[in-house]
């Protein structure tokens, strides 16, 4: 029996409505796993379309209100049981859904795979078998080359340098097992936690900090900065009405600053306006800076807005200062009423400054800085379709398998369990790394073993 | 030269090692008039180097082999003189069983065992040329003109074909031990178009036993309980001997570079690819010249000699100086060597003219095994020795093939490797080479394969038996296990006296077997009812409870796996019609004729897109026939 296979089916958009399909043996059970019909009792029906929320049975949370539908096969696309759950479009509870349902133990469609399962189970007509293979074969390849150009750059040089590390484990533990005789060095037990230890908390860390997927995943912190009354609140309006507004339940507003949650082209947005720091009755002006160092502190993403009317302030140079390094943006905004500050006065306190010249008054400028914040997210990759969407969820779920392994790994090593199996959760963890980035050749194991290693009779 | 005809068999054996040795075995058991020859009959299962069978996935070949009606565990067990279970505490997927052997006595007890059986003919000849008709081999020419014909013929000729000694700048043509090499043989395999290259491998000296300073050395002793190689044998007991332990030192490796010059390993006359995992002693200090030491272990050649091999200390050196390396040994410093090290090449086919079944693509009914399969190792050829010799009955007997795959057998991972991925040096087993490890264990391989080797009907009824009332006795007792339930007052006091944290509600007893520190042995006190078992059954019957999460694991990997390697491919299939594989896996598959979708997955060059291709490609002409039967009828 095929294993069951799970993928966003639909392109990946701004708007409208992102469906998730399910194809398999246990399409059925697994959405009955993460799916609650709002009607008591209710329980998926053949062919008829139901509303309920997904939920996530660890936490206890909500992702999504949906509708779901379960279709028996073999009538169906693939002509095995499907189910079709229709999110209600916000691009992270679609990726948090999916998540979930790869969690609960379907797997990431590979490229073309409906279509393919759907000519093989005899639902597409032999006339268009030339265009099934087209259709995979491309499909294949294309997502092939977004997830390698999905990895150029800093999370490559993570991936393998973790990988790295697990080879190294691997070489120890796999000359241990199969040269038993030889005059090597016996790995411990303390050995093995350590290390295991060790490459669990860089895979954690890589979690946390892949730029993309952590984004995508629990959405950016874009700080707005600037003395009072250069333009922040329009700004923070003009974004407001370009996009949606999220509801979360993240804690309110604090005195200082306000935050709003937008969805600014599928990324979750935490815009922080620091307006209300100018607005204290301590007018100091150092403790101004200090306020806004603090904001710019906990964010992403640096909004710095200055006066275009006027001549450049020691207050302004004060707050260039502290963005340096960060990455930000300046906007130069009030350009209709006359251009007082031009970019390259600002590329002496700022070398290297993304400068922006705008008028929030007449909204010139807010699609720019919706592009650099999608920008800053996608690391200025065009994402067709949902290749980048699809490429990072493939990413999350190697690198969460990656993490259990590890921990299973972990707990074995701790109970004393013996080495051929933890070796088992070790390879396994090796391998996912590997399918991150297009590398599964397993000599390398035995490469190295005998590179490192003078062994044999 | 007259050419003149000496008679007609099934199959002719071209090579009496460890390949040849069960091949010709399996042929004859299995109801086929055969002839096998060797240059010389006193190289009947000669042990031309190490005096030892088994160890890391070696162990689990020979048990396979054991397990199929091969004849390898049968002859060690006989023949033994010191038996060790390694890495025991390591794990159930990696207990390696090794056993030193009596040379002369494997030798003696192999060669009785082929001259008593009752369908083989064992002659001493060189086959110089193979009998071609039709594409297909159908008999071999002998060096004194004498023609036997065959409808099929297996090569076996491990290092003796073109075989070529170095010993320092010293360069002779020489079978192993100072036998005749074949020399003729390899030339006509040349121009029959077959794709030959050349490998290397080495072996150490022999030295007299009372020359050494023992001692000196630290004794490695055999293990007190004996577990036999074969599943014949339940318990076996023998008086062992002691193998010792030492390490080479600073002027070892000085004597050594001062005249790696006068290496053939460096001075390039060596052509072969040798070994990474076996390198000689002047390779190792080489390639790591910060090693202080190197350990070598002293291994008694048998019973009836004071021969010892010096395993470690493999060397294409000269004479002069072999001996005064090995003289800066602790415990060697008045060694006498009786036969010097040298280094041998050879001639072997690339395995990727090779069927999984181990027959030649290129001409039919001509098998290959053993290291003229670019293996190394006694095990190794053992295990394609049976191969080749059941599928070349099977395919007379115009039956379906046996082939192993990756997750039944380490055989089926060792002619996996050969055939589709080729290999660019003497190819040993071993046990990280299997994604399935924990499943082809060395205490299952009698459940994995016995029943392949009955319908194939080399397995003989008493051994099926056997098979089968082990099976039934470890699925019962399995059954009543997982039914029994103990209350914490039964189990507690067990637990806390093996240092187990306590339960406090009732537990299943399985669950408690679970625990790493619990064995089954630990449990019989709670567990009145319990059935006589012997040592080997309760052993397995505790790995597969104890790992059964791991193991299920593996099973269902091995279920995907399945998928595509059920998804039969066509040996007529022409690939270069098939429309969307790209060019370079056109070729390959074409070259290759992969036996299944899931072999074509694994060959270098062939993409996961091709592989979908090639899935829709099927269908497409499942269906057109089926259409096409249908507007027939």
């Amino acid at each position: 029996m095929e294993d069951t296979i799970a993928a966003i089916a639909t392109a990946y958009g701004e708007g409208g409505i992102g469906i998730i399909r399910i194809s398999g043996e246990t399409a059925l059970p697994l959405l009955e796993e993460i799916f609650e019909p709002f009607a008591q009792g209710e329980k998926p029906v053949n062919r008829k379309m139901t509303y309920g929320r997904i939920v996530d049975r660890q936490t206890g949370q909500t992702v999504d209100e949906c509708l779901a539908v379960y279709m028996k096969g073999p009538r169906t696309y693939t002509a095995e049981d499907v189910v079709e759950i229709d999110c209600h479009g916000s691009v992270v509870s679609l990726r948090r859904t999916l998540e979930l349902i790869l969690r609960s133990g379907a797997r990431m469609a590979e490229p073309g795979e409906f279509t393919k399962r759907a000519f093989l189970n005899g639902r597409i007509d032999l006339s268009q078998a030339e265009a099934v293979v087209d259709t995979v074969r491309a499909k294949t390849e294309k997502s092939h080359e977004a997830a390698l150009s999905q990895l150029e750059g800093a999370l490559s040089r993570q991936v393998r340098t973790i990988r790295a590390a697990l080879l190294d484990l691997l070489v120890n533990v796999t000359v241990n097992l199969d040269y038993p005789d030889e005059d090597i060095e016996e790995i411990t037990y303390d050995n093995l936690i350590n290390q295991i230890s060790l490459i669990g908390e860089m895979i954690e860390k890589l979690r946390a900090t892949t730029a993309t997927g952590r984004m995508i995943r629990d959405g950016i912190r874009v700080v707005i900065g600037g003395r009072p009354n250069v333009g922040k609140s329009s700004l923070m309006n003009g974004l407001l009405r370009e996009s949606r507004a999220i509801v979360t339940d993240v804690p309110g507003t604090t005195r200082d600053t306000i935050e709003e949650v937008m969805d600014i082209r599928g990324i979750p947005v935490y815009l922080i306006d620091t307006a209300g720091i100018h607005d204290t009755e301590d007018r100091v002006e150092k403790l101004g800076i200090q306020r806004s160092r603090d904001a710019f502190e906990q964010a992403d993403y640096i909004i710095l807005v200055l006066d275009g009317s006027q001549p450049l302030q020691e207050e302004d140079e004060q707050l260039l200062a502290e963005i340096r390094g960060r990455k930000s943006l300046v906007l130069i905004n009030k350009e209709d009423l006359g251009g007082r500050i031009s970019p390259e006065d600002l590329k002496e306190i700022l070398p290297g400054a993304d400068v922006l010249t705008t008028s929030m008054a007449t909204g010139s400028g807010i699609t720019e800085v919706e592009d650099r914040i999608e920008e800053l997210v996608y690391g200025g990759q065009l994402h067709q379709e949902n290749s980048v969407l699809v490429t990072s969820v493939r990413h999350g779920e190697l690198l969460r398998q990656a993490a259990e392994d590890l921990e299973r790994g972990l707990a074995m090593a701790r109970r004393r369990e013996p080495l051929d199996l933890i070796e088992v959760d070790v390879r396994s963890a090796y391998d996912a790394l590997g399918e991150m980035i297009g590398e599964t050749v397993t000599d390398t194991v035995l490469d190295e073993v005998f590179s490192r290693f003078c062994l044999g009779k | 030269m007259d050419r003149y005809p000496m008679g007609q068999y099934d199959i002719i054996v071209i090579g009496a090692g460890h390949a040849g040795c069960e091949a010709g075995l399996a042929a004859a058991r299995m109801g086929k008039r055969t002839l096998m020859l060797s240059i010389n009959l006193e190289a009947v299962a000669m042990m031309a180097c190490n005096p030892s069978i088994g160890g890391t996935g070696k162990g689990h070949l020979v048990r396979e082999v054991d397990a199929l009606g091969g004849q390898m565990g049968l002859n060690i067990d006989k023949t033994f003189i010191q038996s060790r279970m390694l890495n025991t505490a390591k794990g159930p997927a990696v207990h390696s069983l090794r056993a030193q052997a009596d040379k002369n006595a494997y030798h003696a007890e192999m060669k009785r065992t082929l001259e008593e059986e009752p369908l083989l003919d064992l002659k001493q000849g060189e086959a110089v040329d193979l009998i071609l008709e039709d594409g297909r081999a159908c008999g071999v020419v002998l060096r004194t003109g004498a023609e036997y014909r065959a409808k099929a013929i297996i090569l076996a000729t491990g290092t003796f074909l073109g075989g070529k000694v170095f010993i320092g700048d010293s360069v002779y043509e020489s079978g192993p031990n100072g036998m005749a090499p074949s020399t003729d043989l390899a030339e006509r395999l040349k121009e029959y178009g077959l794709p030959m290259r050349r490998f290397k491998t080495g072996t150490p000296a022999r030295a007299l036993g009372e020359s050494l300073h023992r001692e000196k050395m630290t004794r490695q002793q055999g293990d007190e309980t004996i577990v036999p190689f074969s599943f014949m044998n339940d318990e076996l007991s023998r008086d062992q001997v002691d193998c010792w332990l030492t390490y080479t030192n600073e002027k070892t490796h000085q004597v050594i570079r001062e005249n790696f010059g006068r290496s053939a390993l460096f001075g390039g006359q060596i052509e072969g690819v040798g070994p990474r995992y076996c390198p000689s002693i002047e390779d190792k200090i080489h390639r790591f010249p910060d090693r202080a030491r190197h350990q070598l272990f002293i291994e008694p050649e048998g019973l009836t000699t004071d021969e010892v091999y010096i395993q470690g200390m493999s060397s294409s050196l000269p004479e002069d100086v072999q001996e005064a390396f090995y003289r800066t040994i602790e415990g060697l410093e008045d060694l006498k060597i009786v036969r010097p090290a040298y280094a041998i090449e050879y001639d072997c086919i690339d395995p990727l003219a090779l069927k999984a079944t181990l027959e030649n693509r290129a001409i039919g009914n001509l098998y290959c095994a053993g290291q003229f399969n670019g293996s190394s190792g006694y095990e190794e050829a053992a295990a394609q020795g049976l191969i080749a010799g059941i599928n070349a009955c099977l395919k007379l007997d115009d039956r379906d093939p046996l082939i192993l795959d990756r997750s039944e057998a380490y055989i089926g991972v060792l002619i996996d490797d050969l055939v589709t991925k080729g290999t660019n040096e003497p190819y040993r087993i071993m046990t990280s080479r299997a994604e399935y490890r924990l499943l082809l264990r060395q205490d299952n391989a009698d459940l994995r394969l016995t029943e392949k080797g009955y319908r194939v009907g080399l397995v003989d009824e008493e051994r099926y038996r056997r098979y089968r009332e082990k099976k039934d006795r470890l699925e019962r007792e399995k059954a009543r296990l997982a039914d029994i339930v103990l209350q914490p007052e039964a189990v507690n006091p067990l637990l806390s006296s093996l240092g187990s944290t306590p339960v406090k509600t009732a537990v299943h007893l399985t669950d408690i077997l679970r625990r790493p520190e619990i064995s089954y042995g630990d449990t019989a006190c709670l567990d009145p009812d319990r059935p006589a078992l012997s040592r080997h059954e309760s052993q397995a019957l505790e790995v597969q409870i104890k790992y059964a999460g791991y193991i299920e694991k593996q099973l269902q990997q091995v279920e995907k796996f399945h998928r595509l390697e059920s998804r039969a491919l066509s040996e007529s299939l022409d690939y270069g019609s098939i429309d969307g594989l790209r060019l370079e896996a056109r070729q390959k598959l074409n070259e290759r004729k992969p036996v299944s979708v899931g072999q074509a997955s694994r060959i270098s060059g062939v993409s996961p897109a091709d592989i979908n291709v090639l899935l829709i490609y099927l269908e497409k002409t499942r269906r057109q026939k089926a259409r096409e039967e249908d507007s027939h009828e």
